[in-house]
């Protein structure tokens, strides 16, 4: 077990230090990174100055490690637009697009697991196809377009709802829906397929055997089991919805992290987009880490295979 | 050949089984919008009644001809400086099919080399390939190429490069697995024994077994690499105006929306939409007919 987790974190580190090469190597490759790193239409002086203090002057080598050992010390940086540090930026916004990001997760799960389990239970029928379509639709719909159809409905239309910003109950009602109606699809296939599996297991034939109602059978044996991959999935996807909801949050202008993100990059703000960046990636990194971990505790078989 | 082919009806609890020829179920819907868009964006010089860049204030956000006020010199309306948004779709589609046919393909060769080098070559080369693949899936696809389109600035073949630099690594990974199972097999046992190279074995024998499997990925892929540049476009890192693309039609229609201006946002949301939903349905059905190990992808 200790083996495990130790090779695991190895790993973790692993993608994060190739992560922080990429980010750096990118950058310094594609130009001058003061052009990046200062205002547009700074002076000679001014670029001279970052060279300096950024280190820019120095080998490469000098100056991964000093872009290391900042990152390390929690500074990202400084915003030229907000002139306040990154990371009190970044967590400034962070509140808002949690909650953005679990109302859209309860709206997910509320729409994709019963559906799911429904395709499954009458797997090859009616709502099979239909909840089939609805993953199709869900994949393949731009989060953004349907935001903005979301918009002309409800606000343009309709009237009914705020079209932008945040406070009440009904301005996260359309962000979270356009947001989570992606992830809902997916939690439906997967509630679906999970459930597929164990609706044909040893265990639910024997339930059946032993003449139990089909909803005890659906409701107690079956449905428990077959939620693990699907609540696992969405610990990820949390995650994830925090760092993909950029284009969303742009839309309704939620005042999140993918909207400063967004400001970042139309105020040509390159130290907050690359702070949240880093920050994403070191998020997602962690959640896998810890999922992995979790388990090969919960599951043997993981920790002990090669 | 004009023999007529009886139907017999199986007991609807077996599991329907391929019977027709193996092209005989082509989903044909999706085929034809697939291939009317890229007809359109092949002829969109002589389709497009007027041009795409450039319009007259005078004329600015006209209705479609259904509505009053539309004409039908601008059947689908004009935009907030007057250009014709039917010409800009049409010109759209020229904008969404070489991005999204060249960074898909761009993605599909670069994860197969490495696919299968990491695959064949194991060892030291497997370990580098699949970590890298590893650590940058581990990122969100649409932040890093945000990041990415953020250092190099907006062009059309930059974000070609950047989709392709984003989305090699699940051929990568997809091709490597296959490999791992072919290179156990007798034919390319033979052909050690037989005294070819590494190389030889990897491209005369090992590639085109793995070739489907990337055509599969490939047609799943291209729905993501079109949201993702409509993505990158709406958020003003992707085509640069005044190129006419449909996620930058819809970013410049949000303007134009709280006042009622539909049309703006949705026929290029609706053309996206039509285009990513037609190669998700080609790819499920490709997946399905070419490809076994992929159905439960």
């Amino acid at each position: 077990m200790k083996q495990f987790v130790t090779r695991r974190l190895g790993y973790s580190l692993l993608s994060l230090l190739l992560l922080s090469l990429t980010i750096f190597f990118f950058v310094r490759v594609t130009g001058d990174p003061a052009a990046l790193l200062v205002e547009p239409g700074a002076s000679e002086e001014d670029i001279a100055a970052i060279h300096q203090r950024f280190g820019l002057d120095q080998p490469l080598w000098v100056q991964y490690g000093l872009f290391m050992l900042n990152l390390a010390r929690g500074d990202f940086g400084q915003s030229f637009y907000y002139q306040t540090p990154v990371l009190d930026l970044y967590f400034d916004r962070l509140p808002n697009s949690l909650l953005l990001a679990a109302v859209a997760m309860a709206f997910s799960l509320l729409v994709g697991i019963p559906s799911g389990i429904l395709a499954a239970v009458r797997v090859g029928r009616f709502w099979d196809s239909a909840g089939k379509m609805f993953a199709l639709l869900g994949l393949s719909l731009p989060s953004f377009f349907v935001g903005l159809v979301l918009i002309l409905v409800f606000s343009v239309f309709l009237g009914w709802l705020p079209s932008s910003g945040s406070g009440g109950v009904l301005h996260i009602l359309m962000p979270a829906f356009a947001l989570g109606w992606y992830f809902a699809a997916a939690h439906m296939r997967l509630t679906r397929s999970s459930m597929l599996e164990v609706l044909g297991s040893e265990y639910v034939k024997l339930a059946r055997l032993k003449g139990l109602p089909q909803s005890l059978v659906i409701g107690k044996h079956a449905f428990k089991n077959a939620l693990i991959p699907v609540v696992t999935l969405a610990g990820i996807n949390l995650v994830l919805m925090i760092n993909v909801a950029v284009v969303v949050e742009t839309v309704f202008a939620w005042p999140g992290v993918g909207r400063l993100l967004y400001e970042g990059i139309s105020f040509r703000d390159f130290p907050v987009v690359q702070g949240i960046v880093i920050m994403g990636g070191t998020m997602i990194v962690a959640v896998n880490l810890l999922v992995d971990v979790v388990y090969a505790v919960i599951d043997p078989r993981i920790r002990l295979e090669k | 050949m004009s023999t007529s082919i009886e139907t017999i009806s199986l007991p609807s609890d077996l599991s329907p089984r391929p019977t027709a020829s193996r092209l005989g179920d082509t989903p044909l819907i999706p085929l034809i919008i697939l291939a009317t868009i890229a007809l359109v964006a092949i002829f969109a010089d002589v389709l497009a009644p007027h041009n795409p860049e450039v319009g007259s204030l005078t004329a600015r956000f006209r209705p479609p001809f259904w509505q009053a006020g539309g004409s039908m010199d601008h059947i689908f309306g004009t935009d907030q400086l007057g250009r014709d948004v039917l010409s800009r779709l049409i010109f759209g589609a020229r904008v969404s099919m070489v991005v999204g046919f060249t960074a898909v393909i761009f993605a599909g060769v670069v994860g197969t080399v490495l696919g299968i080098m990491a695959g064949y070559l194991g060892g030291w080369v497997d370990q580098v390939i699949m970590r890298v693949t590893d650590a940058w899936l581990a990122l969100p696809a649409l932040t890093f190429a945000i990041f990415l389109a953020a250092i190099v600035g907006p062009s059309m073949w930059n974000i070609v490069i950047i989709l392709g630099l984003v989305y090699w690594t699940r051929y990568a990974r997809v091709v490597r697995g296959e490999v791992l199972s072919l290179k156990e097999r007798e034919f390319v046992r033979l052909a050690i024994v037989a005294g070819c190279s590494k190389w030889t074995i990897m491209r005369r024998h090992i590639l085109p077994n793995v070739v489907n499997s990337a055509i599969v990925l490939a047609t799943l892929m291209l729905g993501v690499v079109i949201v993702t540049e409509a993505s990158l476009s709406f958020l003003g890192v992707g085509v640069p105006p005044p190129q006419p693309a449909w996620g930058l039609m819809l970013s410049d229609g949000k303007q134009g929306l709280m006042v009622g201006y539909w049309w703006l946002t949705v026929l290029p949301g609706c053309c996206i939409m039509l285009m990513v939903l037609s190669a998700n349905l080609l790819g499920d059905w490709l997946r399905v007919k070419l490809d076994p190990q992929l159905r439960q992808l």
